[in-house]
């Protein structure tokens, strides 16, 4: 059986800068995988070729066997790829609720001249998008912030709105990026929960880029450590903590980022 | 801002948020019906002026209000609207009720069309490549005159429905009427892609394209439909614009058209079927008191008639400046906040509206 996300020998450059080297690693179904590494090093370009914003100068990438390089942008959440942005990329003049449903788009069995008429077929599937973002609401405990616009939102109730909108897509794969980052520790906390009853109770794979290595540990299967877009280590996430390349990536950045690993 | 306790998912999917709202829209509609029981001739003329204005408003509203997409194009969509209706018409002998439809079909296939390749293009380019479609369908008129008549225009004869005429001199009510009709169809049409997946789609392109892609819509083609129902819409009020002038040319859908059309919905307010209208009211009622007031002040000062050149422009932009430094949410923002200040009296905060934060975007990602 192959696995459900394939990154084969992946290389994209930004001009002189090879933002991802000949990265390859794959993400089993049922698991979940996390990137861990220093600013730059390539963690959301990966995450934006999954997205296909970016073609990769080399190497291919398949989800369920089959490559996606050549599907566009809009085709990957049809395929059960969701994903979050780390700059949290919400419709700011609209409510929680009208974001979660824009992530039911996937669904849409309605067209246009249905809908510019209301037709009763329109209303029973809006009635069953909304049972189905109810659950997510109930899940992720949005329940107060239904029908707040977003644009008045505090941060971390903004990151669990992106997260809930992923999962409206209800897909296979999901792509978290820096779900904790801002985020204070009760909160964190909650994200580490969810993470865990994405992956056991939903069923969804998640692929996850997190600075928190705390978090990382806890909820990861397995990790792969990256560093000016080389593969510096991958495996069981105390394995990749206590390698020496990554320990020394780390340290050689030296900024402000203090989630050294011991 | 009152609380509704919602006690079904329908609660979120009908027209109007409960009872009272109801009741509210019931009464204007009353209004409205009545309206032309109690007021002159002239008048009713001046309400379906503004009717037919609010009609082009909300087609260019659906595109820049709900899409996020900058037109100053539209005029070129009013033109298509009134002279296909015509066209039809005169030339192939169709009846208003199919020419009618017809030409709002052709106006919004036109517009779909001509934005497809226009929706890599963003802000002030999208706003130049659509003033150059008005530029041209301008020039085409004047080009295809065997057909359009160019410079000479050509008459719009009275709407003929089964056998019932309307002309706005001879029966100004019963055109009143029938503008409402089509007015209320088209105010549903509006508040039903709201309430559905393609308005959200539309709102999702306005508020950020990178994630609208990303929950699976496609981008360009879901800005081609916004581009086609926007045209189509006007397309219709162009249709009912040529009716209601009775003679039109070239000249009639002008470049300052365009302009007034996207001034109209910003003073209104952006985003939102009131907006529409409010912005219509303005535009559509201006021209008339400014004169008035002219007159009221001929009469004050007793001087001969005052005839200023480009005033009526002049007060138009002003008042748009006044807009967007004092007010950038529209005439229905400023109603928004003094009802909310009534339902709340005196718990109202005078930072209630006051803009949040707003984080910083990656611009990494574009
Ligand atoms: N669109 C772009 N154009 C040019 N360079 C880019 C672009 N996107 C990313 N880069 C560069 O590619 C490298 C990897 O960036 P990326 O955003 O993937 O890092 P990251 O691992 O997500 O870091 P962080 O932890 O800060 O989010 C960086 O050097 C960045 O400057
Ligand atoms: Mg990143």
């Amino acid at each position: 059986m192959s696995a459900l996300l394939e990154i084969d020998n992946v290389t994209l450059r930004f001009g002189g800068v090879v933002a991802v080297n000949q990265v390859s690693f794959n993400v089993e179904e049922g698991e979940v995988f996390a990137l861990v590494g220093p600013n730059g090093a390539g963690k959301s370009t990966l995450f934006n070729l999954i997205s296909r914003i970016y073609d990769p100068a080399e190497g291919d990438i398949r989800f369920d066997g089959e490559s996606i390089l050549g599907k566009a942008p809009h085709d990957i959440a049809r395929l059960g790829i969701a994903r979050t942005f780390q700059n949290i990329e919400l419709f700011e003049q609209a409510t929680v609720m009208q974001n979660l449903l824009v992530g039911r788009h996937r669904h849409r069995k309605s067209n246009m001249w249905t809908e510019l008429a209301f037709t009763p077929f329109v209303r029973a599937e809006e009635r069953r998008h909304r049972e189905a973002i109810e659950k997510v609401i109930d899940f992720l405990d949005l329940q107060a912030y239904r029908d707040k616009y977003i644009a008045g939102l505090p941060y971390g109730v903004r990151k669990v709105v992106e997260m809930g909108r992923a999962l409206a897509i209800e897909p296979r794969l999901l792509l978290l990026d820096e779900p904790a980052s801002g985020l204070s520790v009760e909160e964190t906390q909650d994200v580490a929960f969810w993470v865990e009853d994405i992956k056991k109770q939903m069923g969804i794979t998640v692929l996850m880029v997190e600075h928190d290595m705390h978090l990382v540990s806890a909820v990861s299967d397995r990790v792969l450590a990256l560093a000016d877009g080389q593969m510096l280590s991958i495996g069981k996430p105390h394995e990749v903590q206590n390698d020496p390349r990554v320990i020394e990536a780390y340290i050689g950045v030296s900024d402000e980022k203090q989630e050294v690993p011991a | 801002m009152r609380t509704v306790f919602k006690t079904s998912y329908d609660a979120d999917i009908n027209l109007f948020r409960h009872g009272a709202q109801r009741g509210w829209y019931i009464l204007l509609l009353v209004v409205m019906l009545v309206l032309p029981l109690g007021v002159s001739s002239f008048a009713i003329g001046e309400m379906t002026n503004l009717l037919i204005w609010s009609i082009a408003c909300m087609g260019l509203m659906i595109l820049v209000g709900q899409t996020g997409q900058a037109s100053l194009g539209h005029a070129a969509f009013l033109a298509i609207g009134c002279y296909a209706n015509v066209l039809l018409q005169e030339r192939l002998g169709l009846p208003f009720i199919l020419s009618f439809p017809l030409a709002g079909l052709i106006a919004g296939i036109a517009g779909a069309l001509i934005a497809r390749p226009m929706t890599k293009l963003h802000g002030i380019y999208l706003a130049i490549g659509t003033l150059a479609i008005a530029i041209l369908v301008d020039d085409f008129i004047v080009i295809a005159a065997p057909l359009t008549n160019g410079v000479i225009g050509l008459f719009a004869p009275d709407i003929d429905i089964f056998g019932l005429s309307f002309n706005r001199y001879a029966n100004p009510e019963r055109l009143y009427y029938l503008i409402l009709g089509i007015t209320l169809l088209v105010v549903l049409a509006y508040r039903n892609l709201q309430r559905s997946p393609l308005g959200r789609s539309f709102a999702a392109i306005r508020d950020s394209e990178i994630s609208a892609q990303a929950m699976g819509v496609n981008v360009a083609r879901t800005k081609a439909v916004a581009f086609g129902i926007s045209a189509g819409i006007t397309g219709l009020a162009g249709a009912l614009m040529g009716h209601f002038a009775g003679i039109f040319n070239n000249e009639t859908f002008n470049i300052i058209i365009s302009i007034q059309l996207l001034l109209a919905i910003v003073i209104g307010g952006l985003g939102t079927i009131h907006g529409a209208f409010f912005g219509a009211a303005v535009v559509a009622l201006l021209p008339q008191a400014i004169s008035m007031t002219r007159d009221l002040l001929n009469q004050v000062l007793g001087g001969g008639s005052i005839a200023i050149p480009g005033l009526e422009s002049a007060i138009f932009g002003a008042i748009l400046i006044a807009f967007i430094l004092f007010e950038p949410s529209g005439i229905y923002g400023r109603w928004f906040k003094i009802r909310t200040y009534f339902e709340l009296f005196p718990f109202y905060r005078r930072d209630m509206f006051r803009r949040q934060k707003s984080y910083l975007k990656t611009e990494r990602m574009r």
